[in-house]
């Protein structure tokens, strides 16, 4: 399929329509959605970009979701992209709460709603780890990003920091590398 | 003058929450039920309920709630417009600087740095989150199915959360 053979404004916006209908509690757990979606379904982003965008995603406010609707947006159609792509993430949330609160008060002791729940829980969590798997089946193949995923994995066990935190000290630590590896060559060039 | 009060309160929630999902959670009880009274501790319970059965972001669908009950499908308008704003003014910045330079080795290199963390944070939510919910026979056999199933077939995942969501209203 070619790259953006399905794009325009209306595609967006029912992508992340359909991320925004399906992402129950919010957070990482709409991840495997929207990566179905945005890389495999309708290949709009690589496996990198899409990573990118995760990173940049967790790195400001708000939630994940609106984020990555607003940077996939923007990157793909510009303005008019993050307009639809944030109305498609936004709107489920928006109209079901809305009747909800307009039509069901008690809603949140609907024992047939909670048993629902219940029974999603355990498979967002596989769907995450099968996420993190696939995308560490293409991202962690050199011996750099093995080692830097390792001591994080220990780091995050340890001391469970904020990805707002681990992220831009990633981010200096990759340009450090940069600046590390263009002074060797200069040096081996004189 | 509840809508633009309606307006700034979610706002503040959407700006100073960093990470999104449940590192919202004491930011909006904060703003809602400690500072503005506009909810119980009982009422904020409820949202959390509700807010986890339905799709979406967390922060959304309180903030679409919370307007609601306050001011009517206006106020529900304004609390979300506020809650999104601060997202789409920094992350629209960054976004624009990504864009802008995506091609620059420097910014390449910091993301080389990044991928690798990002990949450990989406594990480290599975194991956070599987440790508080994976704990009966139930959830074993429903997470290890699932797994198996995203990794070998090519199955839908929405298909999956429906599956066991059906599964579950079936047993419990």
């Amino acid at each position: 399929m070619d790259k953006r053979g399905n794009l325009s404004a209306a595609s967006l916006f029912g992508s992340f329509f359909k991320v925004g209908a399906f992402t129950f509690g919010g957070g990482v757990a709409m991840l495997p959605v929207i990566e179905r979606e945005v890389v495999e379904h309708r290949q709009w982003l690589s496996t990198e970009e899409f990573i990118d965008v995760l990173a940049i995603a967790q790195s400001g406010p708000g939630a994940i979701a609106v984020n990555t609707a607003i940077l996939t947006g923007h990157k793909l159609l510009g303005l008019k992209g993050v307009a639809a792509a944030t109305a498609g993430v936004v709107a489920p949330s928006f109209f079901i709460i809305l009747l909800i609160a307009a039509l069901l008060p008690q809603a949140g002791q609907s024992p047939m709603l909670n048993a629902f729940f219940m029974g999603v829980r355990p498979a967002v969590v596989a769907l995450i780890a099968a996420a993190a798997i696939k995308l560490g089946q293409k991202i962690l193949v050199d011996k750099f990003s093995i080692a830097l995923a390792g001591v994080t994995l220990l780091i995050g066990l340890l001391l469970n920091p904020h990805p707002a935190v681990l992220i831009p000290i990633a981010a200096l630590i990759g340009l450090s590398r940069f600046f590390y590896l263009q002074k060797g060559e200069e040096g081996s060039r004189r | 003058m509840i809508l633009p009060r309606l307006f700034a309160s979610f706002f503040i929630v959407g700006f100073f929450s960093y990470g999104g999902g449940y590192a919202m959670i004491p930011l909006i009880e904060r703003e809602i039920v400690q500072r503005q009274q506009w909810l119980s501790a009982r009422e904020f319970l409820d949202i959390l309920a509700i807010a986890e059965i339905t799709p979406g972001p967390i922060a959304i669908n309180s903030a679409t709630f919370v307007g609601y009950r306050m001011a009517g499908v206006l106020g529900s308008i304004m609390a979300t417009l506020g809650v999104v704003l601060p997202s789409l003014l920094v992350i629209g910045v960054l976004s624009y600087v990504y864009v802008k330079y995506q091609g620059a080795p420097q910014l390449k290199a910091a993301f080389a740095a990044v991928r690798p963390i990002v990949v450990v944070l989406i594990l480290m939510a599975a194991i956070n989150i599987g440790t508080r919910t994976i704990y009966d026979t139930y959830s074993v056999v429903v997470a290890a199915t699932t797994l198996l199933l995203m990794l070998k077939t090519r199955l839908n995942p929405i298909l999956l959360l429906v599956l066991s969501g059906v599964v579950g209203v079936i047993l419990f």
